[in-house]
């Protein structure tokens, strides 16, 4: 967030041979580049939409409007808001939730509820979703994050798409400053399958583990908010979308609920990505929208497990989804609502206790082969017995011969 | 967690994923009362719940005068029908600890152990299986003694040990201060202690006999098997435990408010030693 952050970093590469004037229209590129520290936007890019909308629009009488097209654009994102708003009706969620006994307690949904008003104020966001709470190890507090989509803007290269989908902020206290996790590679997802260990609390810290962790803790926890969200994302699935009865949605079969969010393969990516081109075997993964009843089972007990909010008023139940996979997943769904939450400390489930990896084995010093392989130097003894061998041989090959010769003669 | 103003006191602890609906509310507020009157307790506590796969079990649990002895344990599945459990035997506690997985949510339930021995020697040794089976209400039984015994912690002079060797709530306790909640050596594990007795007579020569009868969270190996926190402002401070994930103690700086609750899958959390 912070300016420095934001700077290209070539001002301060003086090793590339630039003229004073290519210097200075550096410094004052990166300062047009600087990020707002309120609003994430910065000018150039501002300035730039504004001149392609012109080149796009033509007007005439450019210089007389050109005060206004800026102001146009920041408008036009204003009245969208007030349209529709991003940000998700937490308390009915909460409501719900409650029933449900998962969730948060209303005034922390609340405090939630306001930093996430604070956040789409402050940044252009489509949708906004409350995506859950990491319990801490250390004193530093607690992390709720939305997730949203983002504004229609050209994607950038990977960005957008499978485990990249969506961005996600974290605050470490509800009304503190929101920060953007990073993407997250497919290194660091395949890294912290292997990987068990607590957050601190503080973004910058060193995860410490073996196998080493690409990254620091913000890298690891967005691949694990990766990693629940590919496990934990459903959807009421229904072509008409009329809303399904709870008793369907308790069902144990649990063929009412699909994943909505694509499966992680174990390359670390949604979508396989070759690494060599003549390599033909592409992991699969489950197809998007696959009925929870197909998710593999977890040491012999079903990955979900379904629940009616209330045994006693059974009419005005709601369908609650509790995770066996991953502790602290859960979800509710009622006629058309549904939504999930996670409220637990980032780890999956395992019936087996964590081993961490072996290390490698040694490597080589020199490929093993007949060259460089030490034979033993044979005493005295067995070199007459060898000469012995070698000369009994060689009458015997004469012998041989002698009677293969008498054999003719005798044909 | 004390029954009495329960519906008030699971705030606290709402931050950490521990909510009670109003409907298991409504029916813990009607039968622990019920509870209290029919076993005639001194005091009721709403101990937790532990989730199993197909259904989860609550806890409560009824005190006499003495808290440490004679605690008794409920349990139920729809907080409104209470049965009592079997106290844990130490044999009972060592068979329980052989079951793996998850709680299934049915009492009745018998895990099967399998043990391969060996039988006779050298040559003519021959392999035989033996199963042992545990039920799922003795299992429950013996974890719920064991997380007591791990984790469960009372702040510093919230109860003291009277001259006949009773130990009840001390009436003059007024709470932790700020900066004195702050650190881990003013709470103490509610349990016989362990570590204290170890201790020489100089390292035990400043304790207060009254107060300090018990282990102070100071010495817990591993070291940072606690998350201390502090919420609204310093309004609140809740420590989590990490051995037992799902154990949430809270307290109210500068009031006689606290208490703690078990949320959890009642499984140890053996990997603790890689994860810090």
């Amino acid at each position: 967030m912070s300016a420095a952050e934001s700077q290209p970093e070539a001002p301060s590469n003086p090793d590339l041979n630039l003229t004073p004037k290519e210097q200075e229209f550096m410094k004052a590129k990166s300062y047009l580049l600087t990020a707002s520290t309120n609003t994430g936007l910065n000018l150039y890019d501002h300035l730039s939409l504004v001149l392609t909308r012109v080149l796009d629009e033509r007007p005439e009488n450019v210089v007389d409007i050109f005060e206004d097209k800026g102001e146009g654009e920041e408008e036009e994102a204003a009245g969208d808001e007030e349209v529709e708003t991003p940000l998700p009706n937490l308390m009915e969620l909460c409501f719900y939730f409650e029933q449900a006994s998962i969730g948060l307690n209303r005034e922390e949904m609340i405090r939630v509820w306001l930093a996430l008003k604070n956040l789409v104020d402050n940044h252009p966001l489509q949708h906004v979703r409350f995506w859950g709470k990491l319990l801490e190890e250390q004193e530093e507090d607690d992390t709720p994050k939305p997730e949203f989509k983002p504004p229609p803007v050209t994607p950038k290269e990977d960005n957008r798409t499978g485990a990249n989908k969506k961005v996600y902020f974290v605050c470490n206290d509800p009304g503190k400053v929101w920060v953007k996790l990073p993407p997250v590679t497919p290194a660091q997802i395949v890294s912290a399958r292997k990987i068990k260990k607590f957050f601190t609390g503080r973004l910058d810290a060193p995860v410490v583990a073996y196998p080493p962790f690409p990254g620091n803790e913000t890298n690891y926890l967005r691949a694990q908010i990766a990693r629940i969200s590919a496990a934990r994302d459903h959807f009421v699935n229904n072509l008409d979308f009329e809303g399904i009865p709870v008793r369907d949605l308790t069902d144990p079969t649990l063929s009412n609920w699909v994943h909505h969010v694509q499966h992680i393969l174990p390359q670390g990516r949604c979508s396989w990505w070759n690494p060599e081109p003549d390599e033909p075997e592409p992991e699969v993964g489950p197809p998007l929208l696959t009925p929870l009843a197909e998710d593999e089972e977890v040491n012999n007990m079903p990955p979900w497990t379904a629940q009616m909010s209330s045994n006693l008023i059974p009419q005005y139940a709601i369908a609650v989804m509790h995770s066996n996979l991953w502790p602290g997943a859960h979800a509710f769904g009622f006629e058309k609502k549904f939504e999930n939450v996670y409220v637990g400390s980032g780890h999956k489930y395992s019936m087996e206790n964590y081993t961490p990896p072996a290390p490698p084995p040694i490597m080589e010093e020199f490929p093993s082969g007949p060259e460089i392989t030490e034979a033993e130097d044979p005493s005295p003894e067995e070199e007459a017995a060898l000469r012995a061998a070698q000369q009994e041989a060689a009458e015997a090959a004469e012998e041989m011969e002698d009677a293969e010769e008498e054999d003719e003669e005798d044909d | 967690m004390d029954a009495v103003g329960l519906h008030l006191n699971i705030d606290y602890v709402g931050s950490s994923g521990v909510i009670l609906s109003p409907e298991l509310k409504a029916g813990l507020q009607t039968s622990l009362v019920i509870l209290q009157n029919e076993n005639k307790f001194d005091r009721v506590y709403f101990w937790g719940k532990i989730m199993g796969v197909k259904d989860d079990y609550y806890i409560a649990q009824g005190v006499y005068r003495d808290e440490f002895g004679g605690r008794r344990t409920f349990y139920s599945k729809d907080c409104i029908r209470w049965g009592l459990l079997p106290p844990a035997t130490a044999a009972m506690r060592e068979k329980s600890k052989l079951a793996k997985g998850r709680f299934t949510g049915d009492p009745s339930y018998e895990y099967e152990h399998t043990t391969v021995k060996k039988v006779g020697e050298g040559e003519e040794a021959t392999e035989e299986e033996e199963t042992i089976t545990i039920k799922e209400e003795d299992r429950l039984s013996s974890v719920i003694q064991e997380i007591e015994e791990d984790v469960r912690i009372v702040p510093r002079g919230a109860f003291i040990k009277t001259p006949t060797g009773e130990v009840i709530s001390n009436r003059s306790f007024d709470g932790l201060t700020v900066s004195e909640s702050a650190k881990l050596c003013n709470y103490m594990h509610f349990r016989e202690p362990v570590v204290l007795t170890q201790k020489s007579l100089l390292q035990r020569a400043n304790l207060d006999k009254a107060i300090d009868f018990m282990d102070s969270l100071e010495e817990d190996i591993p070291r940072g098997s606690w998350a201390l926190q502090f919420e609204r402002g310093s309004g609140l401070v809740v420590l989590r435990s990490l051995l037992w994930q799902g154990y949430v103690f809270y307290h109210v700086p500068g009031t006689r408010c606290s208490g703690s609750v078990y949320f959890g899958n009642g499984e140890k959390n053996l990997d603790l030693p890689f994860m810090l």
